[in-house]
């Protein structure tokens, strides 16, 4: 056995110490990366829509012409496309969604039950050009000939059916926008239903209850801010969505309330024209357009985890 | 009597369509699927996966350029995306227990909502526009942004689910911190932390808005990371805008390669997770 004299002992522990903390300076900097870059992109965001918000002021948000020729933009026509068409979807889209969440958690029998989460969860990682392909060629003929025209020609007095069928247009951008976000709603309010304990159901099975209405009165209000957060989330998907709705939405910066008519989302319209746009300002109004999507997307999202997360810890705080 | 007949009535009616709204969504499902299928092996040959884009009305060509293009770009995002989301994923679970790993989790979070077309014009105000062309290197870098959140997010999880007897048992080995991370906890997290960035790559594989500004597309061959290049999902969006039938159903099989190697992807991570 060798004996490790004292200055070569100090010498290793230093050598650890150092390779410690070099090693802890690494992984921090890396996370302190992800700070940098969320700052970066604000920073870029801004620094990008300057131009526009120096020219237009807030009355940018409130503009409702967009018009390259007399350089006049304004933004309230894909915030208004933007708003509906996401609201309308998650409107679609989020009855089915918590009632299929309420069938995966709550009913499914156990051997079925993964099968039909991992289709679900199939559905959610087809890529947004897809749905845009499958939406421009199957979804958008079928929406224009048998339903808008049924509307149409029944319900054509009311200012939502009221203007020429043309298949591509708010509805079918809703349409596709309810399909992909349905997986999403599904498995979040699943999580939050499944998170539930059992003393619920139990007791309100052992007051005498039905099946539904230890599910409706007892399960689904326990977990009701994380379903909230979870339709927020998918709303948030709705709102920052882009290829589907960019190929089936029509793009024509209007506001029209009639759902058949073309319009256009921040997102679509960024897509849409910023590869084409020629003058500074035309580029600084489409980047103040996604400074609006980004603050939008924020507010959601920022709302969204903060009533996922109290249901979260709050059971966690119960165990 | 009437009264309790009436609630079993409502609950059977209920549970039925939650099972109905299940089975709608399952069947949205197999219709985008079966018209991607179809449609897709209607246009699906070896020109196909072997030969460069024809101008319209030529017949014949593929897009073998857009696949290599995507394996460039996403091969670069990844390169960038590891190392980083390893990082930050290590520090959350080995070093973290202070205010500024829940800034972290949460930015992780806000990140992941982040819309893909802000991070496109993002990235070209970044890069693009100031080296002054589109890029595959400035594509890369879009995708690894996307990529970071849910690397992050499973490294981090998966690191917290290894005991801490083996922290210890290592430590008490009088190995150094470093060490027992890089030799005890990242190989007993494995299989889940290759899960993750496989889902990650997944998920991004398909992405487009990303890369309008930034990898652009290119209708020739390229292998250079400061150029222009072509994607899948950028060509099957060039192609199922066109008027030409021709194009369209090139889309079709383009689509059909593309959400082939997605649905593989994911299913081979779900599965390598359920052996983990």
């Amino acid at each position: 056995m060798a004996v490790v004299d004292g200055t070569e002992r100090e010498l290793t522990r230093s050598r650890i110490r150092i390779g410690d903390r070099l090693f802890r300076f690494w992984a921090w900097s890396m996370a302190a990366l992800l700070l940098g870059l969320m700052l970066l992109l604000i920073y870029e965001l801004l620094d990008g829509a300057w131009l526009a918000l120096s020219t237009f002021g807030l009355e940018f948000l409130t503009e409702r012409s967009w018009n390259p020729v007399s350089a006049r933009y304004g933004a309230w026509p894909a915030i208004y496309g933007t708003v509906v068409s996401s609201l309308l979807a998650l409107a679609v889209a989020g009855p089915p969604a918590l009632l299929a969440a309420i069938f995966l958690a709550e009913i499914c029998p156990r051997w079925l039950e993964p099968s039909v989460s991992f289709l679900i969860e199939l559905l959610a990682s087809i890529p947004s050009v897809v749905y845009g392909l499958w939406g421009l060629q199957v979804l958008v003929p079928a929406m224009r000939d048998p339903i808008q025209q049924w509307l149409y020609t029944h319900l054509g007095n009311l200012p939502a059916f009221g203007c020429q069928p043309l298949g591509i247009g708010m509805m079918s951008a809703v349409a596709i926008l309810a399909i992909m976000v349905l997986p999403f709603a599904i498995s979040v309010s699943r999580d939050v239903l499944r998170a539930v304990p059992n003393d619920q159901r139990e007791a309100m099975l052992a007051l005498g209850a039905t099946r539904w209405e230890t599910i409706w009165r007892a399960v689904v209000p326990f977990a009701r801010s994380g379903i909230i957060g979870g339709l927020l989330l998918a709303l948030g998907r709705a709102v920052g969505e882009t290829m589907a709705v960019t190929m089936l939405i029509g793009n024509r910066p209007d506001v029209s309330s009639c759902l058949f008519s073309p319009a256009y989302t921040l997102s679509s319209q960024i897509a849409n024209e910023f590869a084409e746009s020629v003058s500074p300002l035309h580029v600084s109004s489409l980047m103040g357009l996604g400074l609006a999507l980004f603050a939008i997307t924020l507010l959601l999202n920022g709302g969204a985890r903060l009533l996922v997360w109290r249901v979260d810890r709050g059971n966690r705080r119960r165990r | 009597m009437v009264h309790a007949l009436r609630r079993k009535l409502a609950s059977r009616i209920m549970v039925t369509l939650t099972a109905l709204s299940a089975a709608i969504a399952v069947s949205a499902l197999l219709a985008v699927l079966a018209f991607v299928a179809i449609r897709g092996a209607g246009a699906l040959n070896v020109d196909l996966l072997t030969q460069l884009p024809t101008p319209v009305g030529v017949p014949g060509g593929g897009v073998a350029n857009a696949l290599v293009g995507s394996l460039i770009v996403i091969g670069v995002a990844a390169l960038l995306a590891i190392p980083v989301g390893l990082g930050a994923g290590i520090y959350l679970s080995e070093f973290g227990g202070n205010r500024f790993d829940d800034l972290v989790r949460y930015l992780a979070d806000v990140l992941s909502g982040v819309p893909s077309i802000v991070i496109g014009i993002f990235v070209y105000n970044l890069i693009v526009s100031r080296q002054g062309h589109f890029s595959a290197l400035s594509g890369g870098v879009a995708l690894s942004i996307m990529m970071l959140p849910s690397i992050i997010r499973t490294t981090d999880e998966m690191l917290r689910m290894v005991p801490d007897t083996q922290r210890e048992a290592a430590l008490a080995l009088g190995i150094t911190r470093w060490r027992t991370i890089v030799s005890v906890v990242l190989p007993g997290a494995r299989a889940g932390v290759t899960t993750g960035i496989l889902l990650a790559v997944a998920r991004v594989a398909g992405e487009t808005a990303p890369l309008l500004f930034t990898a652009f597309g290119n209708p020739y061959w390229s292998a250079r990371i400061d150029a222009p290049i072509a994607t899948l999902p950028h060509t099957l969006f060039t192609y199922a805008i066109s008027p030409y039938s021709d194009w369209q159903s090139k889309a079709w099989g383009t689509a059909l390669i593309l959400t082939a190697m997605m649905l593989i992807t994911s299913i081979l991570a779900r599965r390598s997770r359920r052996f983990a």
